[in-house]
């Protein structure tokens, strides 16, 4: 059985500096670093020193609210920094490489002979389950849970987003072997979301022991939170857990050769790029061996996509659930009667007050300009338009304003993360931070209700 | 550009300095002239490259036809009423002395309000005003004195939006609040058959009567409407810019292409009036009634109502079958006050007021349709 799912709400955002479908040469990771901000609503609890020497998979820190869930480095090597801040908030904890590759040993075996209890142990302990995420509030599963379902998203169509299906390509077993570890977790579906727009990878179209859906239309048909809404919506005091395809190869690699190998292929894109590819590294790396004599003058930095990326310095880290480094034009330059409609060649808009709305395939070159300030609610039905749930989001967000747990729950707070309403807070008129708001809320109510 | 930037960076006040209000007035000017180069860092690192100054000014443009249109009739209908033969240059440019003070001071007295609250609540000036400057004039009667104009506007103002907590939050249209309290507040300057064509130092020709359409139809019956071609073309007396459907449908047009004004509400509108019109005719028995649907919708504030008063996003309702109620809702009242009070023969702005009232709990009723759906989803599973 399967289900297709025809988004029609959304848009695609035309950028340059999409990545060629080809691999950069290796670069050497030097540094990792692991921000326990990547992992909302998490405390952490350090379990290493400064000086300590670690191998691939030995613990860093752990979530103080659940000591199961271990947070280990991606590469062996020493600790050589624990930054703090304020209040001695663990920022980062960074790892230079000792070259040496080595590995701490887990159990490997074929995740079909296994029992869900050693699954799920072997996943802990490997530090490969902060990939698991979970709606409600997005953030990382809780193993005692039992999901009445696991998603993964086999897409990514925010903009410049790697393909999903280039990376996957030729690792059909690593894949399965990974899905098949998965599927122990749960009493439910394990729901495989694939790309409806192009013709998914054989990883992909030959999967077993997970139901397939074909998804397709404009960007956010990749969230998986939207996927999720249209195939089997979360309820009140339901669970779903959620990861990307791309992690189920580290989890593949986990259980197929005993180690956690952090290695992963991330998409260097943007228009400050000069030669945007596909470049292979670890999770967490260090950026400089990858930027360095590749990019322009007066880039920012992004780890993950323009939406809902973060913001890196140049010789910054990696977040731990991206897959894409982005390098857009810097804005910060006042312009000159800026809010006219209908000028300047580069200016892109969802609505029909720039030139954009008559050139569709065009590609454009943002900058980070706000492009105006932020204002109370004016405009209605924008949000709507780019947001294919049926939920009313500016109600929701409203709620979400005021706090009030109650009309949020009503509206259907448990089905959303921030990342769904990135593109509302792009077209945003009024310029409000909507993923921020849509954050704190969820963290509020689940401080509130759990 | 760069010296203008820099003449503007050197006179700015301080934000907390002496003067608030100076600031307020530089910040206003400031962010007119350059949108400020201020970058997104926390979430989307992209954005549009709209924004509510964009949205406001493309309301204003739309509504420039209206406005040259309602400049053109205010001159000829005074060389009409004087009984005078003038060329079109004469007409424009004594209907421009006469509409463009009026602008002026709705504008001036509108943001000056505005720049006082920005100052004394310490944020920047929101932009809401710009449209209502503009809608303000075009609904007032060409004879209103401007100090009753400005006062109106300050009442509207104050206690229609900022009271509220400012752009975006008001419950009811501020430009129509100007016109109801006007209405209200001084009803013999605002009605009747004096205030719709300004005489200026001429006097009226024998036999005239300067009322509007609908204020004739009140006491000599709907023979004294004027055709439906008339009522389109709009060389009729009325309010400053409701005359022309030519004119308001240019700017329907602007609207509607980009997107910034909803064709829903514009359109339930222009239904809801129709059907409500066609049941009128239906059931007849008293002239009014009868007066083809068609017609009915061309005739006073109608079209002017529905293109540009309804349509405000803050005030109307904001769900998409909401609006087509809410755009319903208002066409039905509207028809209703005009054919079965003949005290106030404009209907359309306390229809639309009564809109903006309902507008709130009509989305009350879509959103809890949606909230059932997902209790209901609960259920089952």
């Amino acid at each position: 059985m399967s289900k297709d799912v025809k988004i029609r709400k959304g848009t695609n955002i035309k950028l340059k500096g999409v990545a060629e479908k080809l691999y950069a040469n290796p670069v050497q990771v030097s540094e990792v670093v692991l921000r326990p901000d990547d992992f909302p609503n998490l405390i952490p609890k350090l379990c290493v020193k400064l000086g300590d020497k670690v191998k691939a998979g030995s613990p860093l820190f752990f979530d103080k609210g659940n000591e199961q869930i271990l947070f280990t480095s991606p590469i062996s090597g020493e600790v050589v920094e624990i930054n703090r801040g304020d209040k001695r908030k663990l920022l980062e904890v960074k790892v230079e490489s000792d070259g040496a590759n080595q590995f701490e040993t887990f159990k490997q075996a074929d995740p079909n002979s296994l029992s869900k209890e050693e699954v799920l142990a072997t996943m802990l302990k490997s530090g490969v389950w902060p990939f698991f995420r979970q709606r409600p509030y997005d953030v990382i599963a809780n193993p005692s849970d039992s999901p009445k379902a696991i998603h993964i998203t086999a897409m990514d169509t925010s903009p410049l987003a790697p393909d999903y299906d280039f990376v996957m390509h030729g690792q059909d077993e690593l894949f399965q072997i990974g899905l098949d570890a998965i599927a122990k977790l749960t009493d439910g579906k394990v729901h495989l979301n694939v790309n409806g727009n192009d013709n998914p990878d054989d990883a992909y179209k030959k999967a077993k022991n997970v139901q397939i859906n074909k998804v397709s239309g404009p960007h956010p048909a990749g969230n998986v939170g939207v996927q999720i809404h249209h195939i089997d919506p979360v309820n009140k005091g339901e669970v779903v857990w959620t990861l990307k395809s791309l992690d189920v190869l580290t989890i593949g690699k986990l259980f197929k050769e005993g180690k956690f190998d952090a290695s992963r292929v991330i998409a260097f894109v943007g228009s400050k790029v000069t030669a945007p590819k596909y470049v292979r590294t670890v999770l967490g790396a260090n950026i400089s061996n990858i930027v360095k004599g590749n990019v322009e003058e007066g880039g920012r930095y992004i780890s993950g996509n323009p939406l809902t990326g973060t913001q890196i310095p140049e010789n910054g880290y990696l977040g731990f659930y991206d897959y894409q480094l982005t390098v857009l034009p810097e804005g910060g330059n006042n312009q000159f009667f800026g809010w006219l409609p209908f000028t300047g060649l580069n200016k892109f808009s969802l609505s029909r007050t720039a030139l954009s709305f008559l050139t569709p395939n065009k590609t454009y070159d943002l900058n980070t300009n706000m492009n105006g300030e932020e204002r109370a609610y004016v405009v209605t039905g924008e949000y709507e338009k780019v947001f294919p749930m049926d939920i009313y989001p500016v109600y929701l967000v409203k709620a979400m304003m005021i706090e009030d747990i109650d009309k949020m729950e009503a509206l259907g707070v448990y089905e959303v993360a921030p990342e769904d309403f990135a593109l509302c807070e792009f077209a945003c008129t009024s310029k409000i931070e909507v993923q921020r708001v849509v954050r704190q809320a969820l963290d509020l109510v689940r401080k509130e209700c759990s | 550009m760069k010296a203008l930037e820099q003449f503007m960076q050197k006179i700015k006040p301080k934000a907390d300095g002496k003067f608030p209000l100076a600031h307020a007035v530089w910040d206003g000017t400031y962010t007119f002239l350059f949108v400020p180069g201020h970058t997104n860092h926390n979430g989307t690192h992209i954005r549009d490259s709209i924004d509510l100054k964009r949205t406001m000014i493309m309301v204003v443009l739309a509504l420039i036809p209206s406005l040259l249109f309602g400049i053109y009739n205010v001159g000829h209908q005074h060389f009409l009423a004087i009984g005078e033969m003038a060329e079109f240059m004469d007409k424009f440019l004594f209907g421009a002395l006469k509409v463009l003070p009026i602008v002026i001071v709705s504008y001036a007295v509108g943001l000056g309000v505005e720049f006082v609250f920005a100052a004394i609540n310490k944020h920047a000036i929101q932009e809401g005003f710009l449209v209502s400057g503009m809608l303000i004039p075009l609904i007032m009667p060409i004879d209103v004195p401007l100090w009753m104009v400005a006062v109106a506007t300050i009442f509207a103002v104050v206690l229609g939006k900022e009271v509220f907590g400012g752009t975006g939050m008001n419950v009811v249209n501020i430009a129509l609040v100007t016109r109801a309290f006007l209405f209200f507040a001084y009803p013999t300057q605002m009605s009747g058959d004096k205030v719709w064509i300004s005489l200026g130092d001429g006097a009226a020709v024998d036999g005239f009567s300067g009322a509007t359409p609908l204020g004739k139809a009140v006491e000599g019956g709907v023979e004294a409407i004027p055709s439906i071609m008339d009522s389109i073309i709009g060389l009729i007396p009325g309010s400053i810019g409701e005359t022309s459907v030519i004119a308001i449908g240019i700017g329907a047009l602007i609207l509607i292409l980009t997107g910034i004004g909803s064709l829903r509400i514009m359109l339930s509108m222009f239904v809801g009036g129709f059907l409500t019109c066609l049941v009128f005719n239906a059931v007849g028995g008293n002239p009014f009634l009868e007066v083809p649907a068609l017609h009915q919708l061309m005739l006073g504030g109608f079209a002017f109502g529905a293109v540009f008063m309804a349509t405000d996003p803050v005030t109307a309702s904001q769900t998409s079958s909401g609006k087509i109620v809410y755009g319903l809702l208002i066409g039905m009242l509207a028809m209703l006050i005009r054919v079965a009070n003949p005290a106030y023969p404009e209907g359309v702005m306390l229809a639309i007021l009564i809109g903006n009232v309902f507008a709130p709990l009509i989305d009350h009723v879509v959103i809890g349709a949606n909230i059932k759906k997902r209790l209901k989803r609960v259920k089952i599973a």
